[in-house]
């Protein structure tokens, strides 16, 4: 029972995070229909950008309960800059290349970004644990949680409750919802179709840094932080169905409770279930649990 | 159709003769290079013979690495050390695989085809690292190799090893260029363009594109075996994604015009590599990169196309 609960709770908390990572990725999928393996690389910086400019700041004197506005901040910096420069620099000019070839182009970008990360902050790790101690610690039964983990969950239910709201609610919402269902009808419209797609892939890249930053302080910083992010987000949405928020969310549950299922009971299988229910969906599913069937064009 | 005479065979035998002929006068260091330019050559050919049906596979490490395992394991339970025999294991092993594998993936296209591929072979990347028996993450090292039972002096083994790389690489290569001047070999454009004509002209897109699945995970095997052989060690990073998308880089880099292109590719991958590594090892994927976007923005047709370009002018 003590460790049911363990797992419950375990899976709860890799889930949220699964998701917060994951979830840009199915965004930017399903407006501008790019797989984008830069996605890495924007957890990548979150992380970075927040672990420093948090350290820095702690290090001169801030009240460490600002750290938590502070991670975010910084990673809403660092995809301002960038996000906007690489879909405005690179990828508006790829949109008409096939979908295998942009994605190629996010990899060789992603390729590029992993140096231009350890070019700005070198090859050392970086640590900002204050946050992550800060809150202590609740007990369940026998086990210890940080207080931290929460902000965690918080943080995913905001991103995806917000999401929700955003596109079935308000007017931007809707016209993006316009633009995913049909770009060039969208564009006869009158509706800015360009803009979209910056606004997207600018937002979809922040909840990725966003999941770095957050994560940040609960890891050490080192380079190669974004290349497992990668696929793991691969997986969570593929099992969902790309493009589909709702689809996200489950399959962050479900991967989310199954490694920590596994971890729990055999640990030995803790990598490879995960890669292995990917390959189930896709097998019986293969555009994921939440998909409309697509007609088939000749 | 041109009606000129078919060069490729003779610029192979070429290319053979002048490995086999430099090789004894080369630097060591040059002899690696090469060799495994030739592994990694190999596994590109195989992707490239499905990139001109318009499949990309994200997951080739899957075989590349079932191939350099099975080596592995022979010289592991049996003692085997022999060159051609680990090759020819793991090309059968990874062949196996991809016969069964195949009647899943044949059915998928475009970006499924790709994600469906990289979860398979994440699952043996996860597989490896946790079995310790196979020594986990860290892997195992390789017997010293041998050709024919015979163990020649330490200074010609890498000479030998380069040698039966390529001649194997020299008969696939051959093999390959015959099997895309078949009819079956030929639908490859044809499926990449229209599916449904060409199955409303009689033929079973399933079907070839399954054979040519086979066909490269033969060749990634025939690779990752070679791999093994000649790095003395392997590990689970065989099976990962990034082996995987290194692979997709070279067939990029090298185009689909011709089957020595991989060849071409692994080697220019290599030298960039090492050389980027030398000057400054902070960098050397950001050149790796940059050049992957250079040249998918201003050569899509790969570096092969700088070739047939000037030919047509």
């Amino acid at each position: 029972m003590e460790q049911l609960l363990a797992v419950l709770i375990d899976g709860i908390i890799y889930s949220a995070w699964l998701f917060v990572a994951a979830v840009g990725l199915t965004l930017i999928y399903g407006v501008m229909k790019i797989v984008n393996v830069m996605h890495g690389s924007f957890y990548a910086l979150g992380a970075y950008a927040a672990a420093s400019i948090t350290g820095a700041l702690l290090a001169h004197g801030m009240a460490p309960y600002l750290s938590y506005a502070v991670l975010l901040g910084a990673a809403l910096l660092v995809t301002v800059i960038v996000a906007p420069l690489i879909e405005r620099g690179i990828l508006r000019f790829m949109y008409a290349k096939d979908e295998v070839v942009i994605l190629l182009i996010t990899y060789a970008l992603f390729l590029i970004f992993e140096d231009v990360i350890k070019l700005i902050w070198g090859v050392n790790p970086y640590f900002v644990a204050e946050p992550y101690g800060l809150l202590g610690s609740f007990d369940i039964g026998d086990l210890t949680y940080p207080y931290y983990n929460l902000i965690l969950v918080g943080v995913a239910i905001v991103c995806g409750a917000g999401l929700y709201w955003m596109l079935g609610h308000t007017r931007t919402g809707k016209l993006l919802v316009a633009v995913i269902h049909d770009t060039e009808v969208s564009r006869a419209m009158g509706i800015n179709v360009d803009r979209f797609y910056l606004l997207t892939f600018t937002f979809g890249s922040l909840l990725a840094a966003i999941g770095g930053a957050y994560t940040a302080p609960t890891v050490s910083v080192v380079p190669g932080l974004g290349v497992e992010v990668i696929v793991l987000s691969f997986a969570v949405v593929v099992i969902g169905g790309l493009g589909s928020l709702p689809g996200a969310a489950l399959g962050a549950v479900i991967v989310g409770l199954v490694r920590s299922a596994t971890i729990h009971y055999l640990p030995q299988a803790e990598l490879f279930v995960i890669y292995l229910v990917m390959a189930m969906v896709l097998a019986f599913r293969p555009r994921g649990l939440f998909s409309l069937a697509e007609a088939r064009k000749i | 159709m041109s009606t000129r005479r078919d060069l490729t065979p003779r610029t192979l035998v070429l290319i053979l003769v002048a490995i086999l002929a430099t090789g004894p006068f080369a630097p060591q260091w040059t002899v690696f290079l090469l060799t495994v330019a030739l592994a990694k050559g190999l596994v590109v050919l195989g992707l490239m013979i499905l990139l001109r049906c318009g499949l990309v596979s994200f997951g080739q490490a899957l075989y590349y690495c079932i191939g350099a395992y099975a080596a592995g394991m022979l010289g592991r339970l049996f003692q085997v050390s022999g060159v051609f025999t680990l090759m020819l294991a793991g090309m059968v092993a990874a062949a196996a695989a991809g016969f069964v594998f195949g009647f899943l993936l044949a059915r998928y296209r475009s970006i499924f085809f790709g994600l469906l591929s990289l979860a398979i072979s994440m699952i043996l990347y996860g597989l490896l690292v946790k079995t310790e028996a196979l020594g986990s993450s860290d892997g195992f090292n390789l017997l010293p190799s041998t050709l024919f039972g015979v163990r020649p002096a330490d200074t010609w083994v890498r000479y030998m090893v380069l040698a039966v790389a390529a001649a194997v690489a020299f008969v696939s290569t051959l093999l390959v260029h015959r099997y895309l001047r078949t009819p079956l070999g030929r639908l490859a454009p044809a499926i990449k363009d229209n599916e449904i004509r060409v199955e409303y002209m009689g033929a079973s897109a399933r079907h070839a594109i399954h054979v040519k699945y086979v066909i490269a995970a033969a060749l990634a095997g025939l690779g990752g075996g070679l791999a093994a052989t000649t790095v003395g060690h392997i590990d689970p990073e065989m099976a990962y994604w990034t082996t995987s998308g290194e692979f997709i880089f070279i067939t990029i880099l090298a185009g689909t015009g011709s089957v020595i292109a991989p060849f071409l590719g692994a080697l220019i991958f290599g030298i960039i590599q090492s050389v980027a590594f030398d000057i400054s090892p902070n960098t050397w994927q950001m050149v790796l990169g940059s050049s992957l976007l250079v040249v998918i923005l201003f050569l899509p047709n790969g570096l092969w196309s700088l070739f047939t370009r000037r030919k047509a002018s």
